[in-house]
């Protein structure tokens, strides 16, 4: 892919600035080829697949025969089927509960980390190292953890005389062991938010603190205004991975290689699992299909809602 | 420093008319106190992990002792002895090994390619081109999932590695945004330097564009190899021999009917958490660029 080019300043700028003509065919020409991996990978990857699974969500396909078009069943079907909702509300439960806390937690952690202490570099690499273990050694360790018997954090409500639940075993402790399980892992929200926070101005605070604001003033009139943009990206990427939240409960679940188990009561099914459950162990791709469009409709109806509400909380640098 | 849980300090007051430093004594009392919660805090997340390491080197009457302790009675590696016996852990290694590998050569090929593309070629496709890559980091993978399984069933390469290492070859869009961001950054009198020079367009893009992204291309490297490493759905959905396994889906083979082999199972994660601590360690001010880029700019 060698395309040569006359070699005169002349062309160049004209190849730059000019639309149209032969020079910006070239440039045409050339954009094309440099982003060719990514146009082929769009194809395949991106635009077929999603008018397929577009079409797939109106058929009833189990892989081996030819999709048969049965309009809206798959969708209706959904809506009556109790397995679905439970799936939905134990993804929602995660996902308003979760998003909240893990924003707390890594505020709160980026805090502690940006005091002016020595080996400030060592304690943010211990925050973020379990986001670095890989995601089945963290849930088979949390399954560990949890363990009633044998583990450790039962050990440790037990010194403040609290009884731990077998949180594996009962339907209301699967989803806090599952929060407990993610909240281990929000180093990389921390570190955004500790960049964030190097980023204030120092002379807002000197000047709030001139006007006789305390710590939590001084947090609620300085620190919040002015890291709200990046609150704001951090709520979504949240949010998107809590709708989508597939690994963690399938691994604390687990009771299989390959399919997901539900945990008891069904308490630990989420969207995301029941989806693939449908998809690989049930074969209804239709089905699954259509599940996938009501998560991707679920996430954006979301998404749209906090940035509608984005404008009275988040503070811009115009106003 | 503004801190969320410390009290409003009282002294705040009297300090407003004449500033000064803060009495010695007091000052010393709140630098204890930070470094008692900023350790505290490092302990609570390193926790899990320690625990991780001891079960590994316990004996099995150790392993199921309550109450627990974190520091093992006595030292052994015959945990990590039973690891290699249950399950082929080189087998399982290697495999994650070539996979992760790969995709990373894919994405160092392809994405700095498609990223120069977007930031430094004037063509009319550019900013279209921007907007389908910013697009499709929004899309959720699952509305994907099942047809390109679909594809790959139809070219007959589900149980095979293509699924798994292919799609790096073609660029992936949080990796391709990354490093155009760089790129923009770079002026670009430094490439029509080059290109006034007579060179060709891919040879400026392969001996000016390449080096100088070297730190962006880095971290998209470190970040896919980990993504690959730690990679669980992609695996579970394509792999469907033992022999191809990766470590993510192999070490459920220590899950008994009724029972787990918890020490040896600690081994294995040991053993697979291992080379992501050294690439951590080693990558480290590559990871805290790569994380920070996507959230401030």
């Amino acid at each position: 892919m060698s395309l040569r080019r006359p070699a005169s300043a002349q062309t160049i700028l004209s190849s730059a600035r000019k639309p149209g003509g032969r020079s910006s065919r070239r440039a045409l020409w050339l954009g094309l080829a440099f982003a060719s991996p990514f146009i082929i990978g769009f194809l395949f990857l991106f635009a077929y697949p999603i008018a397929a699974s577009a079409f797939y969500s109106f058929t009833d396909f189990n892989l081996f025969q030819t999709p048969r078009w049965v309009g809206l069943d798959n969708y209706s079907q959904m809506f009556g089927n109790p397995t679905f909702w439970q799936s939905l509300g134990n993804t929602l439960y995660l996902t308003v509960i979760g998003v909240p806390l893990a924003i707390i937690i890594s505020l709160a952690g980026a805090h502690l980390l940006n005091f002016p202490v020595k080996g400030q570099p060592l304690y943010r690499a211990l925050v973020y190292l379990p986001s670095i273990v890989p995601i089945v050694v963290g849930g088979y360790l949390w399954r560990w953890l949890l363990n009633t018997q044998y583990g450790f954090l039962n050990y440790f409500l037990g010194l403040f005389g609290i009884d731990g639940p077998a949180w594996l075993q009962e339907p209301d402790w699967t989803k806090p062991a599952i929060l407990l399980m993610t909240f281990w892992t929000v180093g990389g929200t921390t570190i955004i938010y500790l960049a964030a926070l190097k980023d204030v101005p120092q002379e807002l605070y000197e000047a709030a603190e001139i006007d006789g604001a305390g710590a939590w003033r001084r947090f609620l009139n300085v620190t919040w205004p002015m890291i709200s943009p990046v609150t704001l990206f951090q709520v979504i990427v949240t949010l998107i991975a809590f709708l989508q939240i597939f690994t963690q409960p399938f691994i604390l679940a687990q009771e299989r290689l390959n399919t997901p188990s539900a945990g008891p009561g069904g308490s630990m099914l989420t969207f995301a699992m029941s989806l693939y459950q449908n998809a690989f162990a049930f074969l209804k791709m239709g089905y699954a299909s259509g599940m996938a469009w009501v998560l991707f409709v679920l996430t954006l109806v979301i998404t749209l809602i906090v940035l509608a509400t984005s404008k009275k909380w988040v503070h811009s640098a115009n106003n | 420093m503004p801190t969320i849980s410390a009290p409003v300090p009282t002294v705040l007051h009297a300090d407003v008319q004449t500033p000064r430093r803060r009495t010695p004594s007091r000052h010393r009392l709140r630098q204890v106190r930070r470094y008692i919660l900023v350790i505290l805090l490092a302990l609570i997340f390193l926790f899990p992990l320690l625990t991780m390491v001891s079960t590994a080197f316990k004996l099995p009457s150790d392993v199921f002792h309550a109450p627990p302790s974190l520091w093992p009675k006595e030292w052994t590696l015959a945990n990590f002895a039973e690891a290699f016996d249950q399950i082929p852990v080189w087998q399982y290694l290697a495999n994650t090994l070539f996979i992760s590998g790969m995709s990373v050569l894919g994405t160092v090929l392809a994405c700095p390619l498609v990223a120069y593309a977007l930031a430094k070629v004037r063509w009319r496709g550019a900013k279209p081109l921007l907007i389908v890559v910013l697009a499709t980091m929004m899309l959720p993978p699952q509305v994907t999932m099942i047809p390109i399984f679909l594809i790959w069933n139809g070219l007959g390469a589900v149980g095979t590695y293509l699924p798994l290492i292919i799609p790096a070859f073609l660029g992936t869009p949080f990796f391709i945004f990354l490093i155009r961001q760089f790129l923009l950054g770079v002026p670009d009198e430094l490439i029509e330097a080059a290109r006034i020079d007579g060179a060709s367009e891919f040879r400026t893009y392969a001996t000016i564009v390449l080096p100088i992204a070297r730190p962006a291309i880095i971290t998209a490297a470190i970040f896919q190899f980990m993504w690959a490493w730690t990679d669980f759905l992609n695996p579970l959905i394509y792999l469907n021999d033992a022999s191809t396994y990766t470590l993510s889906i192999g070490l459920y083979s220590f899950f008994g009917q009724n029972t787990v082999a918890w020490g040896p199972l600690m081994a294995a994660c040991v053993l697979f958490t291992l080379p992501a601590l050294l690439l951590f360690l080693l990558g480290q001010r590559f990871f805290i660029g790569g994380i920070s880029t996507g959230a401030l700019k």
